[in-house]
């Protein structure tokens, strides 16, 4: 054991030698045991078993691994809703490029300002549901994201506001490291729409923390991509009250190594989590989604669907395990994870997990990889869509299930035209 | 119209011979019909010409209009004003069936260097066939075939004919798996196609259809190769006295 461990703290003794604690405020206390855990575990290496397909090596070392900066030709995803838009750029908040931090049935506050400012409700959850979702299974990033947070938003929501929040990153500097960490309370009854998107910097690290209270909903619509060269290790974690609704949809396109965690914990009965992600990528494209759910209340239902389609040598990793707790009686717990190959050289590795100690539940999980369908192509071509046309096609209806499961239509649709015109503009 | 001469295929995988030189013309305003017993290789001839895989063309020819069609891609032969109405159509999970038809119908207009559809147009069109062939606008949102009954996807294909109004239509065994009345909604569907610059293949085992869709010639395929050829009492008589007669007249 300690030999193992020695070489985690040997890293994490090398990583903290470039990073120093900020102004912690409020937050100082949370910060100081989220240090206390990250001690007991050091940071990550190819050896841990959660670690398997995914080498962490770029994400834990000292210094992020430059990242050229990509300059895409459309214009950004999201940007022509109503919407409070902030903005980070290369992890650093942008006034110029933020509205003001105001919206009818919701405060929003910076935890850059959490020195100076005192804010009751994020100091009962910053770092809380991080620390809770270290077990069973350790996630020293988010404790080291905790911890060295420069940043992030904080938003209490006790009403249902008009238009989503817009979390923008804009990546400049080819050498950033960003670290951020949001907080989002719901309150009884109340619902939000949070999306994000960008590049956000060479190596990102982010944390989500999302407490919905009993009969609140949470909506999450993220798009990672198309730039390629960067890094990012992202992690939600939510708790979940009574009857309360929590969605998370991810659309990945490229990047060389992306690693979304998601831990959601049921606390209250009759509550529903889908969470789903749908991702395309190309040579060294490495995508991983690793997704803990625990049900440890009646009556709820998680549904996971993740999809991912592979060229060209890309590699997609899904981690998925349903833990059902012995009381949890009436679960419904659904998985599948599929990977689209377009070729022999891309690889899909999936463990999917089960974990059921109560006697009343189902629960089902499934995983496949596979080419495209030959006869749907030639029927098809058959009907005069070319080939490529045909194949992209196909490759947008095996990414529908997943699309489906954002709950607003026209950021679904919105999801949809940027998948098609990634596909088209490939097709030239 | 279409013009095959001696085409002989096998199959690429294995060395099996299916169709053994099949000569066929069919005019530009004509209807022909294949009959004929299973497994003679009429399935075979129609994914030839549409350019399906997995068979090689070991000999003769086929064209369109004067143009060879076995050299080209199928997206090509369709853009061309080829069509086949397959005997099994195809589910195609998370494309829809409007998706599918518009994205078909620009392609082939691309591909013949015309100018795409707009929406609204392709509205008006689609729901006009739609109804026609009583399909109904829930079918149309659905997934391509997915879940349809077998008198659905039937249905289903002329639809894709009646929007895309090819030159060629190949029909197989568009009628199994009609009831009474999707028979006579099919078939006026291809009757209303029927057109001097049209030409239909119309591969069946009963009279039934050709009752309906009344076919100039009619070819009796078996073994892989047209062993008959004759005018529309040639169906009847295969309707009365099965292929015996006719195989062991040219054996
Ligand atoms: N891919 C294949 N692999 C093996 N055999 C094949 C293949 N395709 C066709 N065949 C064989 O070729 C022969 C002709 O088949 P085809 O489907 O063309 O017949 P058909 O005349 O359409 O029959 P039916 O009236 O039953 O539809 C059959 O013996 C069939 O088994
Ligand atoms: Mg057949």
């Amino acid at each position: 054991m300690a030999a193992q461990l020695k070489p985690k703290l040997d890293a994490l003794e090398a990583r903290l030698a470039s990073l120093s604690l900020p102004e912690g405020g409020w937050s100082a206390p949370a910060r100081q045991d989220a240090l206390a855990r990250l001690g007991a575990t050091g940071l990550p290496n190819a050896r841990d078993e959660y670690w398997k397909y995914t080498r962490p090596d770029t994400l834990v070392a000292r210094e992020a691994p430059a990242a050229a900066v990509f300059e895409a030709s459309e214009t950004p995803i999201f940007s022509g809703r109503d919407r409070l838009k902030i903005t980070f750029v290369d992890g650093v908040f942008d006034p110029e490029q933020s509205d003001a931090l105001e919206l009818e049935g919701i405060a929003i506050e910076r935890l850059a300002e959490a020195g100076t400012k005192d804010i009751h409700w994020a100091k009962d959850l910053y770092g809380v549901l991080e620390a809770r979702g270290q077990s069973p299974v350790e996630r020293p990033l988010a404790a080291l994201n905790t911890a060295f947070a420069t940043d992030g938003i904080l938003i209490h929501v006790t009403g249902t506001p008009s238009k989503p929040v817009s979390l923008v990153y804009i990546h400049k500097d080819e050498g950033s490291d960003a670290i951020l960490h949001h907080a989002v309370k719901v309150e009884t009854g109340a619902e939000i729409t949070l999306l994000e998107n960008g590049p956000a910097a060479a190596r990102f690290n982010k944390v989500l923390e999302v407490d919905v209270a009993d009969g609140g909903k949470f909506h999450h619509v993220r798009a990672q991509g198309r730039d390629h060269e960067r890094r990012a290790a992202t992690h939600i974690f939510a708790r979940l009250g009574e009857e309360s609704l929590f969605k998370s949809f991810t659309m990945t396109a490229n990047g060389v190594l992306t690693r979304n965690e998601c831990v959601i914990e049921f606390t209250g009965d009759d509550a529903v989590a889908h969470v789903a992600g749908a991702s395309m990528g190309d040579g060294d494209f490495h995508h991983d989604d690793t997704v803990f759910i625990t049900h440890d209340a009646v009556n709820c239902e998680s549904r996971q669907v993740f999809k991912k389609v592979l060229r060209n040598g890309a590699t997609g990793v899904f981690q998925g395990k349903i833990l059902v707790k012995k009381d949890a009686q009436k679960t419904d717990g659904y998985q599948i994870s599929q990977s689209l190959l377009l070729d022999d050289d891309s690889q899909f590795l999936a463990k999917p997990e089960l974990e059921i100690y109560a006697d009343d539940v189902a629960c089902s999980h499934g995983s496949t990889s596979g080419a495209i369908d030959d006869t749907a192509l030639y029927y098809l071509r058959s009907r005069g869509v070319p080939l490529r046309e045909a194949q992209d096609l196909l490759t947008l209806a095996f990414l529908a299930e997943a699309l489906d499961e954002i709950e607003d239509d026209s950021l679904a649709d919105e999801i949809r035209e940027r998948l098609d015109g990634w596909l088209a503009r490939r097709r030239g | 119209m279409l013009e095959i001469k001696g085409l002989e295929v096998k199959l690429e995988e294995e060395d099996k011979q299916i169709l053994k030189g099949v000569d066929l013309s069919v005019e530009a305003g004509s209807v022909h019909a294949i009959m004929g017993p299973n497994g003679s290789g009429k399935s075979t001839l129609s994914y030839v010409l549409s350019g399906r895989d997995g068979y090689e063309v070991t000999g003769g020819s086929a064209t369109l209009n004067g143009e060879d069609l076995l050299d080209i891609e199928p997206e090509e032969r369709a853009a061309k004003g080829l069509f086949l109405a397959f005997q099994y159509p195809v589910e195609i999970p998370g494309v829809g069936n409007m998706t599918f038809l518009r994205t078909a119908l620009n392609a082939q207009r691309k591909l013949r260097g015309e100018e795409e559809i707009s929406s609204a147009d392709f509205l008006k069109l689609v729901r006009a066939k739609a109804k026609d062939l009583k399909i109904d606008a829930e079918m149309l949102k659905r997934p391509v075939n997915v879940g349809f009954s077998g008198g659905e996807k039937k249905r289903n294909e002329i639809l894709q004919m009646a929007m895309l109004e090819p030159k060629m239509c190949i029909l197989d065994e568009t009628d199994s798996g009609l009831d009474v009345d999707a028979m006579k909604l099919v078939s006026d569907g291809v009757n209303a196609l029927r057109d001097e610059g049209r030409a239909f293949l119309v591969i069946t085992h009963y009279q039934r259809l050709l009752d309906h869709i009344k076919p100039d010639v009619v070819h009796i395929m078996a073994n892989g190769r047209i062993i008959k050829t004759g005018g529309p009492e040639l169906a009847l008589e295969v309707e009365k006295n099965g292929y015996a007669d006719i195989l062991s007249e040219v054996a």
